[in-house]
């Protein structure tokens, strides 16, 4: 062992432990300071300081109150800075000096309902005013607590990048005023979804990983699973948070079923269902039931958990429900117009009524500019046209689908399918 | 990753007190809705148990109280979380509530990996 290694194990440790505190210093910070951002950063200051003193004195007894009691004395110390500058300062100032006397041990610490908080602070990190990858990154920050070295390695983009995007997203909610506030009424529904958006998309990050070497980068997927859980408990009563909770939950489910040991995809019909998780199959479907509850079983995620949610009752490929999974994609197709949903609708009517009824959509979709660099509509053309027996042409779709491919694997598995369709041609 | 925390004890001295029992009903409160906790339960007393074992090839049944056993589970926890480091931390703070509100309880809070996904 290097004298490196204990130093970076005692980091870690601390780092762990800003983690459990992160939210409650986060969304007690803002409702102080009135200010999103400015908690944001004085939070990091609080780790920062616990680098610099743990390592020499040990973890407190009490991590949580010292983390508090300095990122408290921090936030005092800003707002003695601004106080001239505006009554508000002012008023929240003596309010914290009056919290300060009483330092919160930590009994009180847990009694902090921070319900509330970490909403508003869910909805300021994911405004629509920030792009969405601005708002991914936020919120695996603000609310995930992740360093901007793990986003970075997340996101497959350098730490700079992210800094940076980080900061100019972090900016442009201090100057447009939005650094404090909660939506209500009509915005609300508008809001929640962006926020539903960012943690479907990082989700999606993690669980497609569409660029680079691994099929799955497992800790986007378990910070978008935790934003998902987060949600459900600060607002039960939004069908939408519950289906997204149920459709995250379900595809995570089969995570262990879809690589083999070296690594290489496997399609959904051809896994092994022993190898997916039922614990996580019984949350994602207890999910689907609350959203159904909730009277919201017709909207976009709660569809999209009914879909895999008739694979997961499924315990052999050959029992899957097709012509329900073709229904549900019926009605999600009438609901939000996209070429993709309508691709996957081709996959389950091509299982329901055989492969033309499915290439006869496939074949309306083949203009569609959207999807003239989706290698997934060679892939599935290519799937039709070898069940209909004609493999030179699902051979040259799948050629020219792992052309388009981004993910090495997926470009391999093409590749792979291209050849068999070779020598079928050439045996048929 | 998903852990399993397994609380045992070996004298326990009575039931968790009242203290207690709000302390980690807090806790348990906050991790739920911060998305780390799955699942969580408390164990009743041993005797009110019972052991199906396998000795000598012989399967059997034995009702409790089961004198000689050492360490007693009291209750078990699931988590998902990022990596050991969090998942030792998280521990260490349920277990800071025990030296807090139950003074002269003596255990293990034994953190275990799953296996698997």
């Amino acid at each position: 062992m290097t004298a490196a290694d204990p130093h970076r194990a005692i980091h870690r440790t601390i780092l762990a432990v800003w983690r459990i505190e992160q939210p409650r210093l986060i969304t007690s910070l803002a409702r102080m300071l009135r200010d999103v951002p400015l908690a944001e950063e004085l939070t990091q200051e609080a780790l920062v300081a616990a680098l610099e003193h743990w390592p020499a004195s040990g973890v407190p007894e009490k991590p949580g109150a010292w983390l508090m009691a300095t990122a408290k004395r921090r936030a005092l110390d800003h707002l003695r800075r601004m106080r001239m500058l505006a009554r508000k300062h002012q008023i929240v100032a003596w309010d914290m000096e009056q919290e300060q006397q009483a330092m919160p041990d930590l009994d009180a610490a847990l009694d902090d309902n921070i319900g509330d908080e970490l909403l508003r602070l869910i909805f300021t990190a994911c405004h629509p005013l920030l792009s969405r990858e601005a708002r991914a990154a936020l919120a695996l920050r603000m609310i995930c607590g992740l360093t901007t070295e793990e986003i970075a390695r997340a996101f497959l983009v350098s730490d700079a990048a992210i800094a940076q995007r980080i900061v100019r997203a972090k900016r442009t909610l201090s100057e447009s005023g939005l650094a404090y506030e909660t939506p209500c009424g009509e915005e609300l529904s508008e809001r929640l979804a962006s926020v539903l958006e960012v943690v479907y998309l990082i989700f999606n990050e993690g669980y497609t990983a569409a660029r680079g070497e691994d099929l799955l980068r497992p800790q986007l997927c378990h910070e978008a699973l935790r934003m998902g859980r987060v949600l459900t408990s600060i607002a039960p009563h939004e069908p939408e948070v519950h289906g997204l909770l149920a459709l995250m939950e379900l595809n995570a489910s089969r995570a262990a079923a879809r690589t083999d040991q070296a690594g290489e995809p496997i399609l959904l019909l051809e896994q092994n269902r022993a190898r997916w998780d039922q614990l996580q199959i019984r949350r994602g479907l207890q999910a689907l039931g609350r959203a159904r509850e909730l009277d919201g079983a017709d909207g976009f995620y709660v569809l999209q958990a009914a879909i895999i949610a008739c694979h997961a009752q499924a315990s052999r490929a050959e029992d899957t429900d097709w012509s329900r999974i073709s229904g549900l994609y019926g009605q999600l197709a009438a609901l939000v117009r996209s070429p993709v949903i309508e691709l996957n609708r081709a996959v389950a009517v091509g299982m329901a009524d055989g492969p033309a009824a499915g290439l006869a959509i496939v074949d309306r979709l083949v203009q569609e500019p959207a999807l003239k660099t989706y290698h997934l509509l060679g892939s599935v053309r290519g799937d039709l046209l070898h069940k209909l027996g004609r493999y030179e042409e699902a051979r040259g779709e799948w050629e020219a689908a792992a052309k388009l491919a981004g993910n090495r694997r997926e470009q391999d598995l093409l590749k792979r399918r291209a050849a068999e369709a070779a020598v079928a041609a050439m045996t048929s | 990753m998903r852990f399993m925390y397994i609380v045992t004890s070996s004298h326990p001295p009575g039931p968790p007190t009242p203290e207690l029992m709000e302390a980690m009903h807090k806790l348990a409160d906050r991790e739920i809705k911060a998305g780390r906790m799955l699942d969580n339960g408390g164990l009743m007393p041993l005797a009110t148990g019972a052991q199906v074992r396998i000795t000598d090839g012989q399967l059997s049944v034995v009702d409790g109280p089961f004198v000689e056993t050492k360490e007693v589970i009291g209750g078990y926890a699931i988590f998902e979380l990022p990596g050991k480091e969090e998942a030792v931390a998280s521990a260490v703070e349920f277990m800071q509530l025990h030296k807090d509100f139950m003074p002269g309880w003596e255990g293990t809070c034994e953190v275990r990996t799953f296996a698997g996904p």
